[in-house]
């Protein structure tokens, strides 16, 4: 039952992975590629494809190979085997953590974490900026080229929000901005 | 009741938009949910939010997803945490749905590369600004300034030179943990003898 496989592959998937994103490239290539439901090479391309549009790379994969294998029923299997372990997991934690929640050692273990959160969001933003400005956005493994047009349009854009906000004390709306991004997007590239 | 069904609709609403307009993954979307969340909503509070993503860390799945259900469940139950982790998928879900059924076209359209390599510069301001607001609102003691450069360089050292170095990160937030807990431990000795 080509459903099931669908669903039951991805819920490995989705169960074995932490960190999300890309860290679930080897399990797909070993649970998906060797099934022959996509290529290694249409995989590279889809990443690509994922880094362009919008949410976690693990749904996007999901919804493409179950669409491309069985259509709407197919892409709905897969992205529900991916994200029901993580629903289920975290359910399961957050009424246990519940009980816990006025422990000292709780917030002291979280107060000893911060800093390192920030460290990790702040390097994926500098990973992710180096790689569009230098590398084509893909991997540090392309060729290196300054993206002059990218390192442009993005330093008007920061400028922009800085200026906006010295001027009205407020920060500019985040959609109106992104929708201004890709109108400039059509204009220079 | 009504109030909560209205949260709900809230949470479903809000994790649609962090949705729909999350680029760059993980640890990327987290700094929109903070936005979000934390700044314009005040949901939770930021040392919960902190709590949030240690949580969402160390386990299994899509950072994002476990994020959404979390807050979910913090503001408004099951219900809650179901509708924000959906409304989260969704656009996702649909767009790539919709890209499949067009895919040779769809990666060969000058024009949406084009639309989507400017918002691709949008997204990284935002993110930019929001690590900014992350650290100029948090307590900066001697622990801080020792554990986010040496975090920061123990990141980017591995990101460079392993394609796979998503355990590095929960190594650090583990050893964060034992941290806090020590500094707990020792902290509460002084008091006693006090």
């Amino acid at each position: 039952m080509i459903f099931l496989e669908l669903f039951g592959v991805f819920f490995l998937i989705g169960l074995f992975t932490f960190g999300g994103g890309y860290a679930m490239i080897p399990l797909i290539e070993s649970q998906v590629v060797s099934r022959g439901w996509i290529s290694t090479d249409a995989l590279y391309d889809f990443i690509a494809v994922s880094e362009v549009t919008p949410g976690p790379f693990a749904i996007n994969i999901a919804t493409f190979i179950g669409s491309s294998q069985q259509g709407f029923l197919g892409a709905l299997c897969a992205t529900l085997g991916v994200v029901l372990p993580s629903f289920i997991v975290i359910l399961l934690l957050a009424t246990i953590l519940r009980k816990f929640s006025k422990s000292k050692y709780l917030s002291g273990a979280i107060d000893g974490v911060k800093p390192i959160i920030i460290s990790l969001i702040s390097s994926t933003v500098i990973m992710l900026m180096v790689k569009t400005f230098f590398f084509g956005g893909s991997s540090l493994q392309s060729p290196f080229v300054i993206d002059r047009t990218t390192i442009a349009l993005f330093l008007i854009i920061f400028g922009f929000v800085l200026i906006y906000k010295k001027v009205f004390k407020k920060d500019f709306n985040t959609i109106g901005m992104l929708i201004i991004s890709a109108i400039f997007g059509l204009i220079v590239f | 009741m009504k109030e909560k069904i209205l949260n709900c609709l809230k949470l479903f609403i809000v994790f649609l938009k962090i949705g729909a307009f999350s680029f760059g993954g993980g640890y990327a979307m987290i700094g929109i949910i903070q936005n979000e969340i934390v700044e314009k909503r005040k949901w939770i509070r930021q040392s919960e939010f902190f709590e949030v993503v240690v949580i969402a860390e160390s386990t299994p799945g899509p950072i994002s997803v476990n994020v959404a259900t979390y807050v979910g469940y913090k503001v408004a139950g099951i219900l809650g945490s179901s509708l924000a982790t959906i409304g989260l998928v969704l656009p996702s879900f649909v767009i790539i749905f919709i890209i499949s059924l067009f895919y040779d076209d769809f990666i060969k359209n000058e024009y949406v590369m084009k639309a989507f390599s400017g918002i691709k510069c949008g997204i990284m301001v935002l993110l930019l600004t929001t690590v900014i607001k992350l650290a100029k609102k948090m307590e900066r003691g001697l622990y801080f300034y020792l554990a986010f450069p040496i975090a920061l360089i123990i990141m980017i050292l591995f990101s460079i030179f392993l394609s796979d170095f998503s355990w590095i990160s929960l190594i650090l937030i583990i050893i964060g943990l034992i941290f806090g807990i020590i500094n707990t431990a020792l902290s509460n000795k002084k008091v006693k003898k006090v």
